[in-house]
């Protein structure tokens, strides 16, 4: 089993902590994971992604470059990334930003309106945990368990107050992905 | 039969390498008497530059470093950041510290590097032959200045003293002179306070030395120290340019 | 082993480092390694005895390392290619010296500022010195965070082995990189006192006056002093040579690889294999001194060599003189920050099998 992930949006949407967490909680999970971000001369703002790839062998490539699994949290990187999809591939995109649909046939794309449901919540900043929860949905590669864990070692205990909300934001992200 | 005089034993037997006449050899002494008096052989790490002070390492009678051309301050950062109790000088030329190693020298004095500096400022490059310093002044003549020096074509000679004394690292700055006996006691007493200073943990101490190179200078040795009195003291003005509580 | 942490290369590098003893820092910012001085800056003045210092330039922080690695310290500093350029002065001077430190080359593309993207155009100058004067380097190029971690600390005990400075090349893929690390419970080698430090000295005190110097101005003097470096460097070849072998028992094609570049030729071969074409891998983990010896065994049987690079090719040469002409040396390569893919290698070995038909 191996699955690629590319997750892109604007630097500051928490794309890279989307990304972080299925890696770490895939390694809680006992798979093998890599996490690779874009770096460059990119500011708050700018354009931000990261490839993560789980597998149950050594992982090779940690780039993901003509990606299987798409998460696309804005307009640009729904521009950008869509042409190099693999056939057959699976986009989740954040409707609440793309007023577009991926001009491609020969892909799965499943809309999820990230914003809208995290502001319905009453915390706008979780859109990206929505997004998380559509992908664990969808791909099965994580539960939502394992991505509250990680969670929650990434928030530390200054954090911890703020995991029920997220943990919330995922489970409707997985609803809204059914 | 009661001693008045003895070598200081913060220097080797190893004769001195240097031409006749020149001062670097009464700058060797000033820096061994320093040391020597405030009992810290035991604790002095020495590093000694790249041109005529190259071989530094052989006549100070401690343990030393020889650095690559301009880095013996980033060196005695290095040094003295493992072992705060050592006490580490560099011995640098005006070509070593004001040139090249311009970048590494402000850097120490801006950090407050608790390290002694001494430098030596003959206005000229000795070792590679008498080329032209950042110290040489306005229209003296040197083998890379063969018709003097033209501020207009090459720029002016830089106050090293003066400049890093703008500086809120360094400690202590003075610029003396070895040209005449009077000269030379009161260069001692700032080489030592220079010292005094490290070992009470103020900081950054520099002494700027004004020298002579009679032989690239193309003079008699008391030519040269005339000439240093005359022509070096009035672009090089002495005395204490910063000291700190 | 501890527990299983995903960490970015760059800290995971950085903390190895610490846990193997290196209590000094001097470096200077550049991408894409910039997590190491980072890293270092927050956890060495947590650390007893543990200094950081940000220098003024890659000059300044080399010379720094001389001082520190002169007082006997263990010291590590870090940049990335144009960086590098800038620190072979202090290279030059500390192999010189017979001065210990450890250094870390997040290589990325050039020449000139080039780009930050990775590459692994440094080869030549990694492994032939780099700067002035004839010497070697020990270069240890870890292909995963994990291997980065375990490289560093032996770094460390290598270069106060040999009393020489040990490089550890990566590339912007392998500094920026997360992947799960068991950090390893460093354990110090038996290794020789550092009695030649700079550390004070008085008459009577037990040994002789250090002096921590590089220059031999006696011709004959510093021909010996070169013979006895070489000397090193031949232990070095004997003892230090380190490289991981896949598949090549049985394997026509053989690409050799390292670094980045090896995880991606790794999955090729897995690719190609299913397609019934028998590659193996030779992974290079010591750059210098070079794999010769399971090279010359592969071109026993082996059809043809791939070597694959983030370069214009030079660690081909390398592999060219280990085979000796005795079978075909193929090479692909990407630059400019490009990363080859698994489909680039196996289109390669692909064409090359289709050739010898």
């Amino acid at each position: 089993m191996e699955a690629q992930f590319l997750i892109a949006g604007f630097g500051g949407q928490g794309v890279l902590l989307i990304g972080q967490l299925l890696a770490k909680a895939a390694m809680h999970d006992g798979m093998n994971v890599s996490w690779m971000p874009s770096y460059g001369p990119e500011m708050r703002g700018g354009e931000a992604n990261c490839a993560v790839v789980v597998s149950d062998e050594p992982i090779g490539s940690p780039l993901v470059t003509e990606p299987p699994i798409a998460v696309i949290m804005n307009k640009p990187s729904m521009l950008k990334f869509t042409p190099s999809m693999e056939k057959g591939g699976l986009m989740l995109y954040n409707s609440s930003l793309i007023d577009i649909e991926p001009d491609r046939e020969d892909i799965t794309a499943v809309a999820i309106d990230c914003n809208g449901i995290a502001e319905k919540l009453g915390n706008a900043r979780t859109a990206n945990m929505v997004m998380l929860g559509a992908i664990i949905q969808r791909t099965g590669v994580i539960s939502i368990d394992s991505a509250m864990e990680a969670l929650k070692a990434t928030f530390g205990p200054k954090k911890e107050h703020l995991l029920p909300i997220n943990r919330a934001a995922m489970e409707a992200g997985a609803e809204a992905a059914k | 039969m009661a001693v008045v005089y003895e070598k200081t034993k913060m220097l080797t037997d190893k004769p001195l390498h240097y031409c006749p006449g020149c001062t670097h050899g009464i700058i060797h002494r000033l820096v061994a008497e320093a040391i020597d008096e405030l009992g810290v052989q035991d604790k002095a790490i020495g590093v000694a530059p790249v041109g005529c002070a190259v071989f530094a390492y052989d006549y100070f009678n401690c343990d030393m470093m020889e650095a690559a051309h301009g880095r013996a301050p980033a060196v005695a950062t290095g040094c003295k950041r493992v072992n705060p109790n050592n006490v580490v000088f560099t011995y640098q030329g005006d070509g070593d510290l004001a040139s090249i190693g311009a970048a590494e020298i402000t850097h120490a004095a801006t950090r407050g590097e608790n390290i002694t500096v001494i430098f030596v400022n003959n206005a000229i490059y000795g070792m590679t032959g008498g080329q032209m310093a950042p110290t040489t002044l306005p229209g003296q003549v040197t083998t890379t200045s063969p018709y003097g020096r033209d501020p207009n074509h090459c720029g002016y000679p830089i106050r090293v003293s003066e400049m890093l004394a703008t500086l809120d690292g360094p400690a202590y700055i003075a610029r003396v002179s070895v040209h005449d006996v009077k000269h030379i006691m009161e260069a001692k007493k700032a080489i030592k306070k220079a010292f005094q200073m490290q070992i009470e943990g103020k900081g950054f101490a520099l002494v700027e030395v004004l020298s002579s190179c009679p032989t690239n200078w193309g003079m008699t040795p008391q030519e040269a120290l005339k000439w240093l009195q005359e022509n070096m003291i009035p672009q090089y003005p002495l005395g204490v340019k910063k000291e700190v509580e | 082993m501890g527990q299983k942490m995903l960490m970015k290369g760059n800290e995971a590098i950085a903390e190895a480092a610490i846990q193997a003893g290196c209590r000094f820092f001097f470096g200077y910012p550049i991408t894409p390694q910039n997590q190491i001085p980072e890293y270092m800056s927050k956890r060495l003045p947590k650390v007893e005895g543990g200094c950081f210092l940000q220098a003024e330039s890659e000059v300044a922080a080399i010379n720094m390392v001389y001082g520190a690695a002169g007082a006997g310290a263990r010291v590590m500093t870090s940049s990335s290619s144009p960086g590098i350029s800038l620190k072979q002065e202090g290279i030059s001077y500390i192999v010189g010296a017979e001065l210990p430190c450890v250094i870390v080359n997040m290589v990325r593309g050039g020449p000139g500022l080039g780009s930050i993207q990775p590459a692994q155009s440094d080869y030549y100058q990694s492994t032939r010195g780099g700067g002035h004067g004839d010497y070697r380097m020990l270069v240890l190029a870890p292909s995963s965070v994990q291997e980065a971690v375990e490289l560093t600390q032996k770094a460390f005990d290598l270069a106060d082995k040999y009393r020489n400075p040990v490089l550890i090349m990566g590339d912007g893929l392998i500094g920026q990189m997360m992947e799960p690390v068991e950090m390893p419970e460093y354990v110090k080698p038996e290794l020789p006192e550092k009695t030649w430090a700079a550390t004070g000295w008085k008459p009577g005190c037990g040994r002789d006056r250090a002096i921590i110097n590089s220059l031999y101005i006696d011709p004959n003097v510093l021909e010996q002093h070169n013979r006895k470096l070489f000397a090193k460097y031949a232990v070095m070849e004997q003892e230090e040579c380190r490289w991981q072998e896949e598949m090549t028992d049985d394997a026509d094609y053989v690409i050799v690889a390292y670094g980045t570049t090896a995880r991606i030729a790794r999955s090729a071969m897995r690719k190609l294999r299913e397609n019934g074409i028998k590659v193996g891998l030779i992974r290079p983990i010591t750059l210098w001194p070079f794999p010769n010896a399971p090279i010359q065994k592969a071109a026993e049987h082996a059809k043809a060599f791939l070597t694959v690079e983030m370069s214009m090719g030079q660690m081909v040469d390398d592999v060219r003189l280990a085979v000796n002409g005795k079978k075909p040396v193929e090479f692909y390569g990407r630059t400019g920050g490009i990363v080859p893919t698994v489909r680039e290698i196996v289109e390669q070995i692909e064409n090359m099998a289709k050739e010898a038909k």
